[in-house]
């Protein structure tokens, strides 16, 4: 079985977003780590792959640190690497980055394609969806357990207020939800492999697009910081008059009872 | 010349969304301001019965199709349909909740149709440039991107709660049209084998008013009985905190934050929760938040609109009943 994983390089989730000069999202100093839905769809590879045999690949596409978070992968388990980086990624839209990603996979021979659901930067929730379109596959969003033998997939999907059972042939996308699994840690041993394992970089050029082909879809206009939230009143008193209080306080002043 | 502005209504079990209600109120003022004409689009069987829900909630049309193979949503079907649909009709806009369906189906049906898709959008601006411009929350809504499209039909899907529901007038009348469902085998591949909606008397966490939520101060699974006697009283939903669900107390579909749900209720009411970050991120846009904590340098106190220090054993309780008071 051939297993391919995408993942993403984001922010930590304990990051203070801040703006540049430009009105852009600024980076500096801020901890990167592996999209945490992502590490989801590593561990569910690599189970994939002892229990069915075959190759994990990991593709991320992002900038100068992404290299990172696909070492961190290969440390876990995943056999090889592909970082794709150019500096027009910076302005791609979510259209883009899947014709971008879909050239890099498209190299790799895979039954299974496993992404986060996803990511926690931009929170689009579009580009697993998306590759599995532009590479005309079915995929099965939103998994929290996933069955496989060698063609064939059962995956139980979270919908509104309950599940899904999805059945789909080969190959097929999946994207990874918490409960999926636990990801396992790299170990020592991991983290020492890691360093032998093929990691390999392309380019736009490589991949045989330039930036014209990717003419972004979607345009960002403006961004903005929200407003902080104030602390608001601390009802003092007992438990029973300070409960009074806040009901009293819900239904006359805020008006939500 | 592009034709309206389009709302997918989503329905499950011919009950039809409540996001798609919300959508359709604030469609109906979209088109008023722009001189479109307003569609809501429905897909499934034994539908014909919704087109009077629709109409009275602001669509000037109603397109309707019905086929057994879309009674359950399935990526590869709905597609198919809309695909065709869009690219015969050529509509501005087409909209619907960012919901389970709309995340799924959404980005596959952008990507067929080669355009861009604006996910997960708490706003919209009408734009005499671009005609529309979106707000997203990014970062887990730390901060906020505006986008618009190069490229029409412009896709949306829009978070529940963000606009109001309208007031139905039973009266109004709309243009329907029936449409037949032509799927492509290949849109076939994916087998729906089982829908099991969980019964519950609550609503949905993502569409609730109100919501109810307790973290690791609740010690234990069993006490959340006390939550749910609170939001039964008042209607809300029940949710947890990441610990609360890695601890086993509640199922990973009750959590709220930056790995569980984005809710945005009109209340939010957070028991024995510290107020973490990633926990914020999944609850900061509530319109009022009320925090339960004994610890009084609890974060969560920053962003509360009301806080009561206390033991929240001591205080819901009383809350309950003070709430039946008032709602009778
Ligand atoms: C990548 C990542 C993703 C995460 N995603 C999420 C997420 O989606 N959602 C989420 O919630 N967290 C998430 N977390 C975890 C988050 O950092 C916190 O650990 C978690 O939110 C803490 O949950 P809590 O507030 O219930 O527990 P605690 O932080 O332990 O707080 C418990 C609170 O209960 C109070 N308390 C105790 N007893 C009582 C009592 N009797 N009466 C009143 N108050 C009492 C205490 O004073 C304390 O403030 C994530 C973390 C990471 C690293
Ligand atoms: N730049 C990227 N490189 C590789 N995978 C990505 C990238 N962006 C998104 N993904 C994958 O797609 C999922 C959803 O991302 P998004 O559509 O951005 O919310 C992520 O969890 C990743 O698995």
């Amino acid at each position: 079985m051939n297993i391919v994983v995408l993942i993403k390089q984001t922010f930590d989730t304990e990051a203070k977003i801040v703006l540049d000069a430009n009105g852009k999202i600024d980076a500096n100093g801020v901890n990167l780590i592996i999209n945490p839905y992502d590490e989801y769809a590593i561990e569910e590879g690599i189970r994939l792959k002892e229990k069915l045999g075959g190759e994990v690949t990991v593709v991320t596409l992002g900038g100068a640190r992404a290299q990172e978070a696909v070492r961190t992968a290969l440390a876990m388990g995943v056999d090889k690497g592909v970082v794709v980086s150019d500096p027009a990624i910076d302005t791609s839209d979510d259209w883009a980055n899947v014709e971008i990603i879909a050239k890099a996979v498209a190299q790799i021979p895979f039954d299974i394609i496993l992404s986060g659901r996803i990511a926690i930067d931009d929170g689009a929730s579009q580009t697993a969806v998306r590759l599995a379109e532009a590479l005309s596959v079915p995929s099965v969003s939103s998994v929290i357990k996933l069955e496989a033998t060698g063609d064939q997939l059962v995956a139980t999907r979270e919908i509104d207020g309950g599940t899904e059972l999805i059945e789909v042939a080969l190959p097929a996308v999946i994207t990874a939800q918490k409960g999926l699994n636990e990801p396992r840690y790299p170990s020592v041993a991991g983290i020492m492999k890691a360093k032998k394992k093929p990691l390999k970089t392309l380019t736009l050029a490589d991949l045989g697009l330039s930036a014209g082909d990717l003419a972004p879809k979607m345009v960002v206009t403006k961004m903005t910081l929200p407003d902080p939230r104030k602390a608001g009143i601390r009802i003092p008193g007992e438990a029973a008059d300070a409960a009074k209080e806040l009901a009293k306080l819900l239904h006359e002043e805020a008006k939500v009872l | 010349m592009a034709k309206g502005i389009w709302v997918v209504v989503e329905q499950r079990d011919l009950q039809i969304r409540k996001v798609s209600l919300e959508l359709l109120s604030q469609g109906r003022k979209i088109a008023d301001e722009t001189g479109e004409s307003l569609v809501a689009v429905i897909l499934g069987q034994g539908i014909e019965g919704l087109a009077q829900t629709v109409s009275a909630n602001g669509a000037d049309k109603v397109i309707l199709v019905e086929d057994e193979k879309l009674a359950e949503y399935t990526t590869g079907a709905y597609t198919s349909v809309l695909n065709k649909l869009i690219r015969k009709e050529e509509p501005q806009v087409v909209l619907t909740g960012n919901t389970a369906v709309g995340k799924d189906l959404f980005p596959r049906l952008a990507q067929r149709l080669g355009v861009g898709l604006a996910s997960d959008c708490t706003g919209i601006e009408v734009d005499s440039s671009s005609f529309m411009v979106f707000k997203r929350p990014i970062y887990a809504g730390k901060a906020f991107e505006f986008v618009s499209s190069t490229v029409r039909p412009i896709l949306a899907t829009i978070r529940p709660n963000t606009f109001a529901l309208g007031t139905p007038d039973a009266g109004r009348t709309a243009e329907v049209v029936k449409e037949t469902a032509d799927i492509d085998a290949g849109d076939l591949r994916a087998i729906l084998k089982e829908v099991a909606i969980a019964a519950s008397k609550r609503p949905e966490l993502t569409e609730a008013n109100i919501i109810v939520s307790g973290g690791r101060g609740m010690k234990g699974p069993e006490n959340y009985v006390i939550l749910e006697a609170l939001a039964d009283v008042i209607g809300a939903a029940v949710g947890a905190s990441r610990a609360a669900v890695d601890a086993g107390w509640k199922e990973q579909k009750f959590q709220v934050g930056q790995t569980g749900k984005t809710v945005s209720p009109t209340l939010y009411i957070a028991c024995g929760i510290s107020g973490a970050i990633q926990h914020l991120a999944g609850m900061g846009s509530s319109k009022f938040i009320v925090a339960i904590n004994k610890d009084p340098e609890a974060n969560i106190f920053n962003v509360a609109d009301y806080g009561i220090v206390g033991d929240l054993f001591d205080v819901v309780p009383i809350l309950t009943e003070e709430f039946k008071k008032i709602v009778g």
